[in-house]
């Protein structure tokens, strides 16, 4: 089947434009609202004292000197929680995660008690005196490891959270570190691997990373009669903060407000409850507002990406057609579940890979550990999958003696194959970005492969994933009686770019300029619900319900027009905010206001709320009729240069492919490709958080290297592969994670190309390139 | 004050100020507290990601690892103070122009270098531009589109000229 890449619909005005972004005078004078910048009257600073030990039994805390420094309001720890909240444990996945620690700590730096006062300082240092008397339990720590019968078992019972569909097969269990374990079963991978000619087996492992947002978390609580909350949060998800919190405190939806600003980034990290809770807790025991904010220490022992072990066996003809594929993939979740369940569930059915793979087998195994708890990072678990299935496509492929662009082009889905989950491709260009990124490196021509020390190579990778669902979401779109027209969505602007894509998509609606809309922050008083800002969902889903609100408001004001002027409303046109007539007749909003209410009065509101077609997979075998609304798509081809007495790569070119849909804004859908494709570089050869008995050793942007303008490729470029999907906003899919896919994977097959060796654990840190050289080489370096 | 507070004269964004430091807090925490401006920011608090950049006596300057005392008597410009009203500076323009930013966090840092950079090299190489601003750090990777706003600033300075 051929992939077209059709045109951009001419007669668009808003959509498929570069608008600026709606904030962006606020950005570059430093004028815009984050939480980290509120400041409330009488409020309190909150201190965080943490666990320094991994796994153990709480004996005793003693905070009679930190409550005798001077300043001190209150310290606060987990028996003071139990008196607001009989059963304070949280999460979306299972509540398991304390408000405070109760009886026993699971990982180092988990909240044991809160000092407070009104200067900070004083907060840090009242702190310090808190002194914890701790009897240790054995640790777990390996995701493997911990799997195993036997393993030292980090929550005595597990209680699911049932608060998600999609998470609702979660089962309580005693005895075991395993929080879920979900299959992928089609074909019969006996009989693929008995016809395959060759079997191949590898194992790949991934550290964990931190998404170091530079807004490091913070949330404000405030409460006036104690029977209410306002929460100010960098949050991506405070429709989900509101439900949980509410949830605790057995109180009504409408008794927590919470409510987010812009935030200085997230990429996952500021997702479900963080510091919510807490603050929650806090402001209801001392009747003061209470804010905590972490360092960028703190925020390591927060939230994680999760570090994997994926053992892959793939069975291949002589050919080199992929005949059977099976994968067992354990994601060190750390102490607290968090989401863990979902990104084990959702990345774990797409562990085979963008191939056609007639028997596949997969199972996906989401593991406690005492170490801090992993979550949602940009990719959601597909990055780490990526870099095995890739890895290991292009082992095949110079074992078989294959070029790995036309391995991979010749075993890709193609619209109309059928994905390993039994659901039938569709609206999927996974040859178009294979083939992209190939044509932008120059993948036939020849380039300098270095001499002396410094080689090059070149690697190139494909992922896929899947969209999340079920989920919802509502929008409001309200006109005012001058004809300005606001968005209220509870969609998050990180960065991203959402507040100006959704104005985009209301405006092309409305037939308004995108400039002249006013986006309302998410404020759970005024905005209504949405699951989240996370997974790439929000261009579809939201602007989906955005789409639905503008139409229906412009269906409203049709209406009126087709009253004052006489005619039917399909025979009216809406434009630049002014409804006219085929006969040269028009009125424009205000008029039409004023025209009904005698004044400039009134409000036209439309509402729009989108729920995705989806089949929920069969939890056995896990097979859909549709396992999900659209399928991202991300390719990137690399060429680096290695240090061969180093150890150290520099990638000098990248360049990526993001299926795209239809771009609502290119400008900022590139940006994202290529900003994705950075962050990705960042976990492939630099960054990984390294733990010395669970205690992070490198917690500081001084030790963990995030990519700086030194770091990243001189020559890097992104292609929008757009072909606008049936059932998106305007053809819209989401893109904020295509880009973070592949880079990891290629960055390795280019490392193989330059130097002949592979490595199959990432980060690829220098050592680990040169031990691996010298090993090669038959002059390994000594041991650790 | 007990807390070893002092007061300290500064010019800030032009205008002589007086305030109330004391020994122990950072240049920033008292610009926000004092003067409500929000612009330079502390995020790593080691003086390794830029986001708290300030001129200081025209230097840029690591605001979280300045104590507020020693402000005393210098000359102190914020990102507030490039705008003239309504009219931003050449490089604020380039920035928006070219999008170089997502979520703005980092965005004043990398501005106010810029400024320092191209009031020393009027016409940077990109080399030059990379290594110049190799110390401020942006985490939503908006990398390439900062390097083209620097250019075009520079151009844009230049025409000033």
């Amino acid at each position: 089947m051929t992939q077209t890449i059709k045109p951009v619909t001419p007669a668009l005005r808003e959509v498929s434009r570069s608008v600026p972004r709606l904030e962006g005078v606020q950005k570059v004078t430093g004028a815009i609202e984050y939480i980290h910048h509120l400041r409330l009257p009488g409020m309190l600073y909150g201190k965080i004292v943490r666990s320094t030990v991994a796994h153990a039994k709480i004996v005793a805390i003693d905070a009679a000197d930190a409550r005798a420094l001077p300043g001190v309001h209150a310290v606060i720890t987990g028996d003071d929680v139990l008196k607001i909240v009989p059963s304070p444990y949280y999460g979306p996945a299972f509540h398991d995660q304390p408000v405070l620690a109760i009886g026993k700590v699971h990982h180092v730096g988990e909240p044991v008690a809160v000092v407070l006062a009104t200067d900070p300082h004083v907060a840090d240092a009242g702190a310090d005196l808190v002194v914890v008397e701790y009897d240790e339990l054995e640790p777990v720590f390996d995701e493997v490891a911990a799997a195993q019968p036997g393993a030292p078992i980090v929550h005595d019972e597990l209680q699911p959270a049932g608060t998600f569909a999609d998470l609702k097969h979660l089962k309580g269990k005693k005895h075991t570190n395993i929080a879920l374990d979900a299959q992928v079963r089609h074909g019969d991978v006996a009989r693929g691997f008995a016809s395959a000619d060759h079997i191949f087996e590898d194992t790949f492992k991934s550290g964990q990373v931190m998404h170091t947002p530079l807004e490091p978390m913070v949330s404000v609580a405030e409460t006036r009669s104690g029977k209410e909350l306002t929460i100010h949060t960098a949050s991506q998800s405070p429709s989900f903060v509101r439900m949980e919190v509410a949830r605790l405190l057995g109180w009504p939806e409408n008794k927590v407000r919470v409510r987010a600003a812009f935030l200085g980034g997230g990429f996952g990290a500021k997702l479900y409850i963080k510091l919510e809770a807490l603050v929650a807790v806090l402001a209801l025991i001392v009747r003061r507002p209470v804010r905590i904010g972490l360092t960028m220490e703190e925020q390591f022992y927060t939230i994680t990406k999760h570090g994997t072990t994926v053992r892959m066996k793939t069975g291949v003809k002589n050919d080199g057609t992929i005949v059977a594929r099976e994968v067992q993939t354990w994601w060190n979740g750390g102490a607290f579940a968090d989401i863990g369940p979902r990104v084990t569930q959702k990345s774990g059915f797409t562990a085979a890979g963008p191939y056609d793979i007639e028997h596949v087998a997969l199972d996906s195994c989401a593991v406690y550990t005492n170490l801090p708890p992993a979550g949602a990072f940009r990719g959601f678990g597909i990055p780490q999958l990526v870099w095995a299935y890739e890895s290991q496509a292009d082992i095949i492929a110079r074992k078989l003696g294959l070029d790995p662009v036309a391995f991979r082009l010749k075993n890709v889905l193609r619209d109309g194959d059928e994905h390993a989950t039994g659901t039938i491709m569709t609206n999927a260009n996974v040859a178009a970005c294979v083939e992209s990124v190939a044509r932008q490196i120059g993948w036939d021509r020849p380039f300098d492969r270095g001499t002396g020390p410094v080689r090059r190579g070149r690697g190139i990778a494909v992922g896929i994933k899947a969209s999340i669902s079920p989920t919802t979401s509502v929008a409001l779109v309200t006109v005012a009686a001058d004809g300005s027209c606001t968005l209220a969505i509870s969609t998050v602007d990180m960065g991203q770019g959402s507040d100006t894509a959704m104005a985009q998509v209301a405006a092309e609606t409305l037939g308004i300029p995108t400039e002249s809309i006013a986006v309302v922050h998410s404020d759970t008083d005024t905005t209504p619900y949405d699951m989240a800002t996370l997974g790439s969902r929000s261009t579809y889903h939201m602007g989906h319900a955005v789409r639905l609100a503008a139409d229906d408001a412009r269906n409203q004001l049709l209406a009126l027009a087709a009253t004052y002027l006489g005619v039917p409303a399909a025979s009216c046109a809406c434009e630049n905010g002014v409804i006219s007539t085929g006969d040269g007749r028009s009125m424009s909003f205000r008029e039409l206001f004023v025209a009904r209410f005698g004044m400039q009065a009134g409000n036209v509101v439309g509402t729009g709320s989108f729920e995705p077609p989806y089949a929920k997979p069969d939890m056995t075998t896990g097979q859909s009729s549709n396992v999900t609304p659209f399928w991202m798509i991300g390719a990137t081809a690399v060429e680096i240069a290695v240090d061969t007495e180093t150890g150290r790569i520099t990638v000098e070119r990248c360049v990526t492919a993001g299926d795209v849909g239809r771009a609502i804004n290119p400008a900022i859908v590139e940006a994202q490709l290529n900003s994705a494709a950075i962050m990705a570089i960042g976990s492939s050869i630099s960054e990984v958080m390294i733990f010395d008995r669970g205690r992070i050793v490198n917690a500081s942007l001084a030790d963990y290297k995030i990519p700086g303008f030194l770091d990243i490729p001189i020559d890097i470029a992104a292609e929008l592969i757009e072909d606008a999907h049936p059932n998106g906003p305007y053809g819209a899919k989401g893109v904020g994670e295509s880009g973070s896919f592949a880079p990891t994977p290629a960055i390795a097959n280019a490392l193989e190309d330059a130097t002949g060796v592979r490595v199959r654990e990432m980060p690829l840190l220098p050592e680990r390139v040169l031990r691996a050289l010298r090993a090669a080489s038959g002059t390994p370096l000594e041991a650790e | 004050m007990a807390d070893g507070r002092r007061t300290i004269r500064f010019t800030l964004n032009g205008r002589p100020v007086t305030a109330e430091a004391a020994p122990h807090e950072n240049l920033i925490e008292m610009l926000q507290r004092d003067f409500a401006l929000h612009g330079a920011r502390v995020s790593c608090a080691q003086g390794l990601c830029g986001c708290c950049t300030v001129a200081v006596d025209g230097v840029a300057t690591s605001g979280c690892l300045m104590l507020a005392p020693f402000a005393d008597g210098t000359t102190i410009e914020t990102i507030e103070s490039l705008a003239d009203g309504d009219r931003l500076d050449p490089i604020q323009t380039a920035f928006l122009e070219n999008a170089a930013f997502q979520c703005g966090f980092c965005t004043p840092g990398f501005i106010m270098m810029t400024r320092e950079l191209l009031d020393r090299i009027p016409d940077p190489s990109d080399d030059e531009i990379r290594h110049y601003l190799s110390g401020n750090l942006c985490r939503c990777a908006a990398y390439p589109e900062i390097i083209a706003a620097v250019r075009a600033a520079a151009k844009a300075d230049r025409a000033l000229l």
